[in-house]
């Protein structure tokens, strides 16, 4: 048995002087620090998000984007409700986000080996989301192409959602990879939700369009005011990370 | 090249929940104490910014704060038969990362365990005979809720709780939860203000002669100085709890409750972007010599300490158990082994009621405002008529409604489209949820060990889960489906939806970041990991803080007990290992 290293009895006394500990910071400006005597408080290291910008596609080549916009109008349809996908930009939020790390799986575990997996394993395919959109955008328009001769924008609207339906029950083959054709369903609708319903500064929901449909106040944060008004409509319209129109036009 | 630094008192892996309050403790005791964090340093005003921390597409969606599988992830399995695959993204659990852990994005539900359920298996034998949970490995933990009560209230006077006293004492309190223990006072802070939906669900639970109370809730009711002299304020109900950090110093966490007085203390050090790699041992095994990590530039360092204590979060701690050679391997041919076993998880059910012309204004919630129903948890009822052992609390806390995630619809409706909008639309602010937060219980074929395949990113094998619902705890979700039928039908409406609890635990949908065993505490040596102070069995100067110190899950969310843990450790740390540094505080 090895010794006791603190002998019984004994405290240590306090070291006398560590302020912020320089060994590691000289080790390694990039990352590891250590930190001793005071709360570390760094000016300028807030993280915001940067606002997606209108303009050129990042990721979609046009006739993709063409595509795309056409099936987040479907998904998200124009009505008295609100406006329709294409209009509300998740085609726009789409485009940035498989330009960005959500696109290229860069904070998954992407190490072999890929074996086809349980349901209860979550996807296991080698394939990213922006590599599953041009895989399955292209093979939807080769399929379209041969079946009927042109592509999904050119179809009638009830032809549209008669194809969207076929993929969701997985009655279309998509290369496999990406997903098939139920996966890649699933992952154009979740990235289009998350369009329409995320906060405007990623390009989607404009104009707040989904939150003023649902009531949803957005950023407010502070409720203190209506908590006890049981039953009564919150009244006020939704702010996002960005603000309101209603303040810059007055 | 290992560099070697020179030595410190005690090193703590992890600067989470448990890690920051047996740091304060310890560096408090005069130990010069050293915390080494594998991610970055976080702080209310520049990283839970209120002018863009309600950002649910980053932080709920995407996942800012959390442990990121890239960094470390974990494969799973249903049983030992299958191959087991990584989680290659996060779902079912989400763990924490960076200064704070998963105390940052957590909701706040804090609970304390019952005596029935510290003494779950003499108290079943006593009830029902042993026959009754034949099958699960239920084991007393070695304390009692006795002995857990100064810990508990240590915890609860840290964060300020807002809660109601069910039982002061001994004596009944009106109002409070009329199943817990007998606690010293009240609660450091009044219930929060409710909400609507929760008031309709007491109000028809107490139509059915159930005792609903307010959830014991992290998110403060009102202004508070907490038992170390730190400020915090009251909660705003911005629904945006849960995955986020609080912009508004009102949810108890390291950062609102602890760091602004332990970083001032000199004898404190902590390292962020310091992921240790293993605990390193003296050749005679049953002592550590402190740990080696390696920082975010690839530099690897050794550490030597006079005392290690594992805070990296029940799985990692695990985990690190196992890389380093702490305890043996739980085989479950065999049933033998100390480091693996008694994994549990939460068995959990939902019913959603679609109200009509309510306004419910969802969006006004916080992490933990709700009530809660204790009449069916644990053992509160007598179970000599039910074919199984365990139950659930019944909770009605509707945490948010942030709309990429909150949009409940109708069974039936179709997922896109206009009929889907109506009726999104429809039932967006008028639609009332609870659910059932159900027991885990151990059995043989559920344990932890480490991947034969998959390395993480330095090389090291993946924590391999294997884990499958109980049949029993599945007997007890379906019984507790039925209760909650019964509460939708006194809440009226236009209709409602109950879940089933079924078989192969699905890793993909998020159920809950309440991952408990694998490093059990106990009284017997060849069925226990650590001792009644959290003590390593097999290397003395090693102590593994966390859930995975719980012999099985209750119903209830763990970080009451976490934490009541840590105070615990702490105190057999200052009070008894330091007189006998080394030697074991349970003789084996
Ligand atoms: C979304 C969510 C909601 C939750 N809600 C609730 C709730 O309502 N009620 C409740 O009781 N519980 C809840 N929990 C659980 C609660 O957050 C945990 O129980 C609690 O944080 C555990 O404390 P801990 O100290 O064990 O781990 P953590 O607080 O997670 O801290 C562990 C720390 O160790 C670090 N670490 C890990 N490995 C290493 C390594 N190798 N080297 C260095 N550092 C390392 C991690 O980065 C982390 O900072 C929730 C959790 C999540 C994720
Ligand atoms: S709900 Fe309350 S405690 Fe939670 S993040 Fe919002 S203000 Fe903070």
């Amino acid at each position: 048995m090895t010794s006791p290293p603190i002998r019984s009895g004994s405290r240590r006394e306090l070291l006398a002087s560590v302020a912020v500990t320089s060994l590691l910071a000289s080790a390694s400006e990039a990352g590891a620090r250590g930190y001793s005597g005071s709360l570390p408080f760094r000016t300028y290291s807030a993280d915001p998000p940067r606002p997606v910008l209108p303009g050129a596609w990042v990721f979609f080549t046009q006739d993709e984007a063409v595509a795309v916009e056409a099936i987040v109008d479907r998904l998200v349809p124009a009505d008295d409700l609100s406006v329709g996908g294409k209009e509300a930009g998740c085609a726009v939020f789409i485009d940035r986000q498989l330009a960005g790390p959500y696109g290229h799986s860069s904070r998954l575990y992407t190490q072999g080996p890929f074996l086809p997996g349980l349901p209860t394993q979550g996807y296991q395919g080698e394939m990213n989301p922006a590599q599953r959109y041009r895989a399955g955008l292209a093979a939807i328009d080769a399929h379209l192409k041969r079946e009927k001769g042109r592509g999904f924008a050119a179809l009638p609207a009830v032809e549209q959602d008669a194809f969207l339906t076929r993929l969701e029950k997985g009655e279309v083959t998509l290369p496999p990879g990406s997903g098939g054709a139920q996966g890649f369903f699933n992952l154009v609708l979740q990235n289009t939700m998350e369009g329409f319903f995320s906060d405007p500064v990623y390009g989607g929901n404009r104009g707040m369009a989904s939150w003023r449909m649902l009531g949803f106040p957005g950023t407010r944060y502070d409720y203190r005011d209506w908590v006890s008004k049981h039953n009564q409509r919150y009244p006020l319209p939704p702010v996002s990370i960005m603000g309101a129109p209603e303040w810059s036009a007055r | 090249m290992t560099r070697i630094l020179p030595r410190k008192d005690a090193v703590i892996v992890g600067l989470g929940w448990t890690g920051s309050i047996i740091a304060n403790e310890l560096a408090d005791e005069g130990l010069d104490v050293l915390a080494l964090e594998r991610g970055p340093w976080r702080d209310t005003a520049t990283d839970f910014n209120i002018g863009y921390a309600q950002d649910e597409l980053r932080y709920a969606i995407r996942k800012d704060l959390f442990l990121q599988p890239a960094l470390e992830a974990i494969t799973m399995r249903n049983n030992p038969s299958q191959t087991a695959l990584p989680m290659r993204d996060y779902g079912s659990f989400l763990p924490g990362h960076g200064v704070g852990g998963a105390g940052v994005h957590w909701n706040g539900h804090t609970w304390r365990f019952w005596d029935s359920e510290f003494r779950i298996n003499s108290h079943l034998t006593e009830r029902y005979g042993a026959a009754k949970f034949a099958g699960l490995d239920l084991q007393d933990w070695g304390v009692t809720a006795a002995e857990m009560e100064p810990y508990y209230d240590a915890f609860e006077y840290l964060c300020g709780i807002s809660g109601k006293a069910g039982n002061i004492r001994g004596q009944k309190q009106p109002g409070g939860n009329p199943f817990e223990d007998p606690r010293a006072r009240e609660y450091p802070l009044p219930p929060m203000q409710m909400t609507y939906a929760p008031t309709l669900f007491a109000e028809a639970a107490r139509t059915l002669n159930l005792s609903p109370f307010p959830t014991p809730s992290a998110n403060l009711s009102g202004a508070y100085v907490n038992s170390l002299g730190v400020a915090m304020g009251q909660c705003t109900m911005c629904g945006f709890c849960e995955r986020f950090g609080c912009a508004n110093y009102s949810k108890s966490s390291a950062q609102t409750c602890v760091l602004p007085v332990l970083m001032r203390k000199r004898n404190f050090e902590l390292r962020t972007e310091c992921e240790v790699l293993k605990v390193e041992l003296h050749r005679s095994g049953n002592m550590a010599r402190g740990v080696t990590y390696v920082d975010s530039s690839g530099e690897e360092f050794f550490q030597p300490a006079d005392i290690v204590l594992l805070c990296a979060y029940g799985l990692q701690n695990v985990r690190l158990m196992m890389l380093s050679g702490i305890g043996k391997q739980y085989d479950p041919n065999t049933n033998e082994g100390t480091v693996g076993r008694n994994y549990c998880y939460q068995t959990n059910c939902g019913t959603q009621v679609f109200l009509e012309g309510k306004e419910l204004n969802p969006f006004i919630a916080a992490g933990s405002l709700g009530q809660t129903v204790d009449d069916f948890n644990g053992d509160a009822f007598d179970h000599g008529n039910v074919n199984f052992v365990g139950g659930a609390g019944i909770n009605c806390i509707p945490t948010n409604a942030r709309p990429i995630g909150y949009r409940p619809v109708p069974p039936g409706t179709p997922r896109w489209g206009s009929a889907w909008k109506r009726e999104t639309a429809r039932n967006y602010r008028s639609t009332l949820s609870f659910g059932c937060q159900g027991s885990s219980y151990p059995q043989r074929s559920n344990y932890l060990d480490l991947d034969p395949t998959y390395k993480d990113r330095h090389g090291r094998p993946l924590l391999r889960m294997t884990f499958e619902f109980p049949d029993n705890d599945i007997r007890m979700s379906h019984f507790m489906s039925d209760r909650s039928e019964e509460i939708a039908r006194a809440l009226g409406g236009r209709q409602h939806t109950t879940s089933r609890a079924t078989k192969a635990w699905n890793s993909v949908p998020y159920q809950s970041t309440h991952n408990t065993g694998g490093a059990i505490m106990g009284t017997d040596p060849t069925r226990s990991a650590v001792n009644r102070y959290l003590q390593s069995w097999d290397v003395n100067n090693v102590f593994v803080v966390g859930a995975s110190a719980f012999a099985h899950n209750a119903g209830k969310n763990p970080t009451g007990t976490v934490g009541a843990l840590a105070f615990l450790a702490a105190d057999a740390i200052r009070n008894r290992y330091l007189k006998a540094a080394g030697q074991p505080l349970v003789a084996a």
